[in-house]
């Protein structure tokens, strides 16, 4: 764990203006990503993970509606450390699928439709590496067998709708292989699969990362592909970061309500057909950016809320031990 | 046990035509739902679980007979409704409603709440004036947790669960007995999921619904059901008793299902059956077993003949012919136990990542296991 990060955010912030008024998308998110460990940011819809990720990609759309505020450190190939924020628009073209690389979470919208796939992932790899059309196609059948997909010579000339689900991702993902980047980002890349699927893409991430070294950035609300793929975990909540923390730890000993209402929102297996009694779900809705709660933004859904405190003022986010940060006034007094 | 089953469905078929070209002879058919038989009794939530492409939605859709079966029949407390015309139908709709997946998709966006949930009422001319009506949505509303100030609110305004309780009180205003539920909860919010899965189990409770829970899900189907019906390429491969099916798989499919549902905790030792590719097309099944094609324990009897579903136990039915493999239960497999693909784990004590490579469960080689460990090495 003594390895330089390859990927450094530090209080980055993403503002949007709308129609109705600004929403604070993401605020103050700090983090680092090593080689070879995967960070798993959970959150709900309007938690601010995705909106995170495009903004480490530089996607959002530039223009004054979007103001993006921070710094994003990521190593480069060449081993200095780019600003990514402030990085010129051709540059980041040349950074963008090559040091850092994207898989979304809907292959089906994410891959050309007109173009074969063969030709989609080649297109990379001359880019970024400089191969001729011959070395490039050899390339790409070499990253089709690497991420599992049978007899890829012929697949190169299919069409993405020719692909199942599955196929496609795996596509995708030797897409974003392709110039064997650092730092990978992966929002949701499981969640429209089936779990059979599923089971085979994490497994396939989990190879490449330990052959390659890559750092992953796992977005998701699944907290059963958290367990199961991530080394540390960022719970992100209302745009910002309400807690951090080794995986074991995180779900030995949650320390934010929100964090201990989610794990236990989820049924267990082990007690499939027994039924014990409603879930113990978390009451109320996902806030509404435009209208964001007071002091801390889980105060109205919390069941250990106090007034006049949680709803004061916002909490910070504090060390609760190594390696461990949770944004709660009352953590000490919640956890035994 | 002799009470007269809601729901029976007999060697049920649905066949979609492919659309022919001009030169194609013969019309190709997708076999969507090939032949699947069971019964539902009062009060009961059955799931029917499988990968996309199992067919386990248009099952929902047909014993509804929102499309007509090929064959097969279907008897809805006691009537035969297989082939009932559409108005011959229209009593029977308001016993039997659906609930869609997505609540973005099958709310009206120009519509107000309460005339999406009133629309059942009009459709089938249910007596009393607007007050009336108003009041039964006001009570429809409160039956799913919303408040009557939401009658006046559209889809838009609403959140994927308040969104989703509006589809519910739409599909429970005529008080039906019999509910499909068509992945009620996969488009929500993890902590929205868990609201919504309560609020089904306690209507079924409050108004003696019974439940057909089409989800792929197996933590919320393990949940809410009461039995599970497992489908593979349009034919059922496993029904069983919830707390049976999750203890004691006795299909290869239902062992491979359970076994790759991840469980949110890390500390959990895993024992992954990874199937290979993906389900094959139901256009052109496999012959024999039509999971033979990704079954660790497919023999050449498997790809001989179809097999039948049938009694392994009181209640417990499943189509494998192999009776004499010991199948493992989800969580319960020990590290030395056979199989095809590499085991992953991570080593309670270190927290390491250990990758072991297991001999085939075919192969008498007595050769050890191949280990590899991610660093730092252990000494496996």
């Amino acid at each position: 764990m003594t390895a330089a990060p390859v990927l450094q955010v530090e209080d980055l912030s993403v503002r949007f203006r709308t129609r109705g008024g600004e929403i604070a998308a993401v605020s103050g998110v700090s983090f680092a990503v090593r080689p070879g460990e995967t960070l798993a940011v959970v959150g709900e819809s309007g938690s601010g993970k995705s909106v995170t990720s495009l903004a480490l990609m530089r996607l959002l759309p530039p223009g004054a509606a979007v103001t993006v505020t921070g710094r994003v450190g990521l190593r480069g190939k060449d081993g200095r450390m780019l600003d990514v924020l402030t990085l010129p628009e051709p540059e980041m073209r040349g950074v963008r699928g090559d040091a850092i690389a994207m898989v979304f979470q809907e292959p089906m919208t994410s891959l050309n439709p007109v173009k074969p796939v063969g030709e989609q992932i080649a297109e990379a790899i001359r880019l970024h590496r400089g191969l001729d059309r011959r070395a490039a196609t050899e390339e790409v059948v070499r990253l089709l067998d690497l991420v599992g997909i049978p007899a890829p010579r012929q697949r190169l000339a299919s069409y993405p709708h020719h692909l199942s689900g599955g196929m496609r991702q795996r596509v995708m993902i030797a897409m974003a292989l392709s110039c064997e980047p650092a730092v990978l980002i992966a929002d949701e890349p499981t969640t429209a699969l089936d779990v059979t699927i599923q089971a085979q893409i994490l497994d396939l991430l989990r190879r490449l990362q330990e052959r390659t070294g890559m750092a992953v950035v796992f977005i998701t609300h699944n907290l059963g592909v958290v367990a199961e793929i991530a080394d540390r975990v960022m719970v992100m909540y209302g745009g910002r970061v309400v807690e951090q923390a080794d995986v074991r730890p995180l779900f030995a000993r949650p320390l934010m309500p929100y964090t201990v209402g989610l794990l236990r929102s989820v049924p267990r297996l082990d007690l499939a057909g027994r039924r014990a009694g409603p879930l113990p779900a978390i009451p109320g809705n996902v806030p509404d950016p435009l209208h964001m709660p007071e002091g801390c933004g889980f105060h109205p859904r919390c069941g250990d809320h106090v007034a006049g405190l949680c709803d004061a003022r916002l909490p910070e986010l504090e060390s609760a031990g190594e390696a461990r940060l949770v944004r709660c006034v009352r953590w000490r007094e919640l956890t035994p | 046990m002799t009470e007269r089953p809601i729901l029976e469905v007999r060697d049920l078929r649905k066949w979609f035509p492919l659309g022919s070209s001009l030169f194609s002879r013969h019309r190709q058919q997708v076999k969507a739902v090939d032949g699947i038989s069971f019964s539902m009794r009062r009060g009961e939530i059955l799931s029917l679980v499988g990968e996309s492409g199992s067919g386990k939605t248009t099952v929902g859709r047909t014993v509804l007979r929102l499309t007509a079966p090929t064959s097969g029949s279907i008897t809805f407390d006691g009537q035969d409704i297989t082939r009932l015309s559409r108005r011959q139908l229209r009593p029977l709709r308001r016993r039997m409603q659906l609930v869609f997946q997505d609540p973005f998709a099958s709310l009206n966006p120009r519509m107000t709440v309460e005339r999406i949930v009133s629309t059942p009422l009009i459709i089938h001319d249910e007596p009393g004036g607007i007050a009336a009506r108003r009041a039964k949505v006001e009570a429809a509303l409160q039956l799913v947790g919303l408040l009557p100030h939401h009658a006046t609110r559209y889809p838009h305004e609403l959140s994927g669960g308040q969104r989703q309780r509006v589809g519910i009180a739409r599909a429970l205003i005529l008080r039906p007995d019999f509910l499909v539920a068509d992945e009620p909860v996969s488009a929500l919010d993890v902590s929205i999921q868990a609201q919504v899965v309560n609020l089904l189990l306690e209507l079924k409770d409050l108004l003696g619904l019974t439940i057909l829970f089409v989800a792929h899900d197996l933590a919320v189907v393990g949940h809410i059901s009461d039995r599970i019906a497992v489908m593979y390429l349009g034919r059922l491969v496993e029904v069983a008793e919830t707390r049976v099916l999750f203890a004691r798989p006795r299909h290869p499919y239902t062992e491979a299902l359970l076994s790759a549902a991840p469980i949110p905790d890390p500390t959990v030792e895993r024992q992954r059956i990874i199937l290979a590719g993906d389900i094959p097309s139901p256009i052109d099944p496999p012959p024999g077993c039509a999971f033979s094609t990704r079954c660790r324990y497919a023999t050449e009897a498997c790809r001989a003949a179809v097999p039948p579903l049938r009694e392994v136990a009181p209640g417990h039915l499943s189509a494998c012919i192999r009776d004499d493999i010991a199948l493992q239960a989800p969580r319960h497999g020990a590290l030395t136990a056979p199989s095809k693909e590499t085991c992953r784990c991570r080593l309670r004590s270190t927290g390491y990542r250990v990758t072991i490579a297991c001999p085939r469960p075919s192969t008498s080689s007595s050769s050890a296991p191949a280990s590899s460990a991610s660093a730092p090495p252990t000494n496996w």
